[in-house]
């Protein structure tokens, strides 16, 4: 059974098309992550699903009825954006049930509950203004969720926060989706991001869709060297150089820094062309006869100089394969 | 995925309900009507007048009247004074901005308000206040002013310096101090950051401060015609004579085709600044205010001369409103229930004052209505170019009316609303309509800035959270507009209150309004006439500072900036 079908939907800006042809669907339940670099369309191809865009081409169907011409309040979805939108003219409780107040059904009860469900209680009587931008993302979820949206947008919901708060909020967002149920597309450029929330991701690159898999089979197994690239992997090898990497064969593949570490005796001899330090140990550059240059990993305990001879090992954990 | 490809030609549109067009006609075609019926019309009208002769194209008028020495003369004194006035104000309202705006000390509140009341005094009130200084046996009678162009461009500047201080103050507070400060780490000195650094980033808001200084200064009326009588006119006050006095329909007319013109021109040029202004990023004032230093003394002892300035005529007034043929009291105030010596008036000053608080809440509705209508309308941002122009000279259109002159439009209405279906020229709804006009876009202003200042997004997730359009305009379009419409309505009542250029010509004589009997008053001087001219003055100036006091606490800063 499909929830959510998005069937070649076209989007143009003054005859340019941000969305191009996009088709996928979704499962009753299941957290998708549309995975880009800005300004690959994502964010209008999620507006486009709630509604907010005209469509040039194409259709949306939920349960296999037609949307297409359903206007934005009438789809029962909710969004919630990067900076959350909260109405500053009204407090945190009034934000959260303003969705329960159009729905005609205030709750007290159902408000409490959701505050606890993203863990600000008694926060209720506060301005949105005076809370803390990860206490407003907070508040902007709990109001999406607050009408039980039969499917919740997020676009990029965690990307204005700093570091620390948006690895804890990454896990806060998976559990109170699985809590709830919720069926949910959620668009990031931060992998990391994506790979914690998502039980599928789609990586978008200027306005297609490029791939679409489990977080793991996109990881092990990129459709293009220019996704792999988006991922992280620096490096993409094919012919002999992938066969200095793994010599039995197996066609193209692309290494992330952590798959080239430097060890006291490994299999394939290296130089260092430029070693920077980093919190773990080391990033460096080396040169590997046979592929030329790589990034590659040192740990800690080896400190390693420009213009040193070292061995190098392969972590296959850090290595893709290209189709 | 991909595969089969929709057809571009029929692409699938969400048709906006009838509701929502209903809600754009009402907002467009409203404010519309009203500004094409009662503005444009009575414009044209008196366009017209000067341009067709028998229904020819006759631009001979246009030879005969600007031929004249007395208009040359009359043309060159009204630019020539509000260029001096406008650059007045500018000189002293920037550093007059920068301690009232950058600064923060106690008794700033007090500083402001004090700054701001003159802009909505009425003109009448400072025409007398100004002829109460500086005549014989005035205050500063011995400085010889009275009835002089200095009188004038003095009067003109303690009405308008408030504009360049709060349309360049409210800019300025929004300014990120660091950028100033990374120039001053970067090895510039003081004088070099403020030329460039703050004064590029200002200048849009002095150019639009200026070019509105200049358009209420040539078409200042009341002022004028107060303290410069037939002597000193402008292209206004020329106008009123030409019409009033020497029945010169034509005459007016082409007069006040220049004056529209030269309007249209500062008009663009104020609306070309408020345009590039929009680029700035603002903080919020908290991060751009400091206590003040050493360094700042010279700004701020100018601030208290401004302000020694502002207060002077004020106290003249009130001080000699209390004296009378005996002596020190209140006998101006008690002969306001007369109708003055040798019969001045036809009511007693305070049916006057009754007049003016009912027709100043009609003409406030009225602009309240219009103005936010319009707001609603213009602040959309609409994808196509071609509807993002309309809107834009629209928003213009509106603007029109602060600069045309208000006699024109007096006078416009005079020779349009005399033939059905609007025969309106003896109906009572007149005087509102015109003041109305007047306020509108004091209320545009004030409340636009707000309106387009909301992220669409907030729109948006009201939207998709199941909001339809008339709840999403309800929730956070008025939601968040509604301390500003309350500003905006305090602020339309005080100038519909104080308004004389249309008044003048529309209020019936037995039903005069405040600015009127006090222009009257003045204009038959003897008796108590001229003590109660001071004592009426008083009581509208109270009046209006008192609605004025309650609008500032609600602490809208658009409210007045340009």
């Amino acid at each position: 059974m499909t929830a959510l079908s998005v069937d070649g939907v076209t989007v143009s800006f003054d005859g340019a098309p941000a969305v191009d042809d996009v088709t996928l669907s979704l499962e009753p339940g299941e957290v998708l992550g549309i995975l880009g670099p800005s300004g690959s369309g994502k964010s209008t191809l999620l507006r486009s699903i709630a509604g907010l865009e005209r469509l040039d081409a194409g259709s949306v169907s939920w349960h296999g009825e037609d949307i297409t011409a359903v206007p934005v309040h009438k789809r029962g979805f909710a969004l919630m954006f990067q900076d959350g939108q909260l109405f500053p003219h009204r407090t945190v409780a009034q934000n959260i049930a303003y969705p329960l107040r159009i729905a005609g059904t205030p709750s007290q009860a159902r408000v409490t509950e959701l505050l606890a469900l993203v863990g600000l209680a008694g926060f209720g009587d506060r301005r949105v203004t005076d809370l803390s931008g990860g206490e407003q993302q907070r508040v902007a979820l709990a109001r999406s969720l607050a009408a039980e949206p039969r499917l919740l947008l997020l676009d990029e919901p965690l990307s204005s926060l700093d570091r620390e708060l948006r690895e804890r909020l990454a896990g806060d967002l998976r559990r109170i989706l699985d809590e709830t149920a919720t069926t949910a597309i959620f668009v990031t450029h931060d992998q990391d991001e994506a790979f914690a929330v998502s039980d599928r991701v789609a990586v978008m690159v200027d306005g297609k869709l490029r791939q679409t898999g489990t977080p793991a089979e996109v990881w092990r197994r990129p459709a293009s060297a220019e996704i792999a690239r988006f991922l992280g992997y620096t490096t993409v090898l094919d012919g002999d150089a992938a066969l200095v990497v793994r010599p039995r064969g197996g066609g193209p593949i692309a290494l992330r820094p952590a798959a080239v570490v430097v060890t006291h005796d490994g299999p394939v001899a290296a130089t260092v062309v430029r070693s920077t330090p980093a919190v773990d140990g080391w990033r460096v550059r080396l040169v590997v006869p046979g592929i030329g240059e790589v990034d590659g990993i040192a740990s800690g305990q080896h400190p390693v100089t420009a213009g040193e001879y070292v061995t190098v090992r392969f972590d296959d954990d850090a290595i893709a394969d290209l189709p | 995925m991909g595969g089969y490809r929709h057809p571009v030609t029929h692409p699938t549109r969400i048709k906006p309900a009838p509701s929502t067009i209903l809600a754009i006609v009402l907002g467009v075609g409203v404010p519309a009507a009203f500004v094409g019926i009662f503005f444009a019309w009575p414009v044209a009208a008196m366009v017209g007048r000067g341009l067709f002769v028998d229904g020819a194209l006759d631009l001979s008028g246009f030879g005969d009247v600007l031929a004249r020495p007395r208009t040359l003369r009359l043309i060159g004194r009204t630019i020539g004074q509000a260029a001096l006035a406008s650059v007045v104000c500018v000189v002293l309202g920037l550093p007059i901005a920068h301690v009232l705006y950058r600064l923060t000390f106690r008794g700033q509140r007090m500083l402001r308000a004090l700054v701001v009341l003159p802009f909505v005094l009425p003109t009448v009130v400072v025409g007398v206040a100004f002829r109460t200084l500086l005549r014989e046996g005035g205050l500063l009678g011995d400085l010889h002013l009275d009835g002089t162009f200095t009188a004038i461009v003095l009067a003109l500047v303690f009405f308008n310096v408030a504009v360049v201080v709060r349309t360049v103050g409210t800019t300025w507070e929004g300014l990120d101090r660091r950028q100033e400060e990374a120039a001053r780490v970067l090895g510039a000195g003081p004088v070099r950051v403020w030329l460039t650094v703050t004064l590029p980033r200002l200048a849009p808001a002095i150019t639009a401060a200026a070019s509105i200084v200049f358009l209420f200064c040539s078409t200042a009326f009341g002022v004028v015609l107060v303290l410069g009588g037939t002597k000193f006119g402008t292209i206004e006050t020329e106008i009123y004579l030409l019409t009033t006095q020497f029945l010169d329909l034509r005459g007016a007319s082409v007069l006040s085709v220049t004056q529209l013109l030269v309007v249209v021109l500062v008009l663009l040029v104020a609306a070309r600044a408020r345009g590039r202004r929009t680029a700035q990023r603002r903080v919020s004032s908290l991060q751009s205010r400091r206590a003040p230093r050493l360094g700042d003394v010279p700004t701020i002892v100018v601030t208290l001369l401004v302000a020694a300035f502002l207060a002077l005529p004020i106290a003249a007034l009130v001080l000699r409103s209390l004296q009378t043929a005996d002596g020190w009291g209140l006998g101006n105030y008690v002969a306001l229930g007369t109708t003055g010596s040798r019969n001045a008036l036809v009511v007693p000053v305070w049916v006057a004052l009754g007049n003016s608080l009912v027709i100043a809440v009609q003409a406030t509705v009225i602009a309240l209505v219009i103005g936010l209508a319009a707001s609603l309308v213009i602040s959309r941002r609409p994808r196509s170019v071609g509807l993002r122009r309309s809107l834009a000279g629209f928003d213009a259109v509106l603007m029109l009316p602060l600069g045309v002159s208000a006699v024109t439009v007096g006078f416009g209405f005079l020779i349009t609303l005399n033939t059905p279906p609007f025969d309106l020229r003896s109906s009572p709804v007149l005087v509102p309509i015109a003041q109305a006009l007047v306020a509108l876009p004091l209320v545009v202003r004030t409340i636009l800035p707000v309106l387009t200042g909301i992220d669409d997004r907030m729109r948006e997730s009201a939207s998709v959270l199941g909001s339809p359009p008339w709840r999403v305009l309800r929730d956070v379009d008025l939601a968040i507009v509604g301390r500003p419409v309350l500003a905006a309505s305090g602020f339309a009542f005080a100038v519909a209150l104080g308004e004389f250029g249309a008044t003048s010509f529309l209020s019936r004589p037995d039903r005069p309004t405040l600015p009127v009997v006090i222009f009257r008053l003045i204009g038959l001087p003897g008796g108590d006439n001229f003590g109660m001219a001071l004592a009426a003055s008083v009581v509208l100036a109270a009046v209006t500072v008192a609605v004025i006091a309650l609008v500032e606490r609600l602490r809208v800063g658009t409210m007045g900036a340009f």
